[in-house]
């Protein structure tokens, strides 16, 4: 299946989890992550069970400098 | 006894918000840090790059900081409000600089759109700190919709211009019952001092420091000028006057 991960396509196995697209990130599922899909946030409790979809637009934002 | 910053029920000993944006290393963003005493600490939300090396939530909690996300970069309410649940999830914190931009020449915020988020953001159970304009309607109209604080702009992000409109400050800052926390256009020490003296309660800074030839320097500058400033509000400045009123003694003098 095909999804939009922080605007770039990839192609990821049927019935991946959140944490496995983090790792595709190469981005351990740490504190400071915060995942949205299709424009809603997926709270971190429900990562696990979390089953990505063809066509998700996936958001994955980490806090940087700024402000 | 002197009165503590408070916003939203905490309680601050330092009077400055270090703005952690423009610092070339994360090394030199640490010193800065140490230097200013400051107890919170922005940070913007951007997409994960693998690439980027250290955290600077690493350095944050290193200095025992409290850490306040803003909106940076947003132009409508919807994605400000987007950008605010993300940083609640990622940050564990209800705190949020709400910044909603009008362009991006001037970085000015746009009223409408921000007032709109704020309200939506209060609502969702946020403490909302919203970056806005020096206009006294405004101000007073984030205040009712029920945001903690108030942080008008001196003068455009980062253009280091100083407090342009002094009096609309004033205002503001008359009007308030909520903190007044003056947000962008600090350039140097002066800025900040004046800020103080005029009677904000905090100053957000950020490229003053971070963009100074020496930041950690200029940092250690920041926060004497703001407790400068301060001790000079609670002191009460003398009235200005255009003529000149003697300091010494009027009476008493030698008849020669």
């Amino acid at each position: 299946m095909n999804v939009k991960l922080n605007g770039e396509p990839h192609q990821l196995a049927a019935g991946a989890s959140i944490p496995d697209l983090l790792a595709i990130l190469g981005f351990a599922a740490g504190r400071g992550v915060a995942v949205a899909v299709n424009g809603e946030v997926v709270p971190r409790s429900e990562w696990r069970s979390f089953r990505v979809t063809d066509g998700m637009q996936i958001e994955v934002l980490k806090a940087v400098q700024g402000g | 006894m002197r009165e503590k910053l408070q916003i939203a029920g905490r309680v601050f000993q330092s009077r400055l918000i270090f703005g952690t944006g423009g610092f070339t290393s994360l090394q030199t963003m640490a010193d800065a840090l140490k230097e200013t005493g400051a107890e919170m600490v922005t940070v913007a939300m951007r997409r994960v790059d693998p690439m980027a090396g250290g955290s600077i939530l690493d350095v944050i909690d290193a200095a025992g900081c409290d850490i306040l996300p803003n909106t940076a970069g947003c132009f409508t309410a919807a994605d400000a409000v987007f950008t605010a649940r993300m940083a609640r999830e990622a940050l564990g914190t209800e705190w949020i600089k709400l910044e909603v931009i009008g362009d991006d020449r001037t970085l000015l915020p746009d009223g409408p759109e921000l007032l709109a988020a704020a309200e939506q953001l209060v609502d969702d159970g946020f403490v909302v700190l919203p970056y806005t304009n020096d206009d006294p309607i405004l101000a007073r109209r984030l205040e009712q919709v029920g945001c903690a604080a108030v942080m008008p702009l001196g003068s455009p992000i980062g253009s280091g211009a100083g407090i342009r409109n002094p009096y609309n400050l004033a205002i503001i800052l008359e009007n308030a019952e909520v903190p007044v926390i003056l947000d962008a256009g600090i350039g140097t020490a002066s800025d900040a001092s004046i800020a103080m003296e005029l009677g904000c309660d905090a100053v957000l800074v950020a490229s003053a420091m971070s963009r100074a030839k020496d930041p950690v320097r200029m940092a250690r500058a920041m926060r004497m000028a703001v407790e400068a400033g301060r001790l000079a509000h609670e002191a009460g400045r003398i009235p200005r006057r255009l003529y000149a009123e003697a300091s010494s003694p009027t009476e008493g003098l030698a008849q020669l």
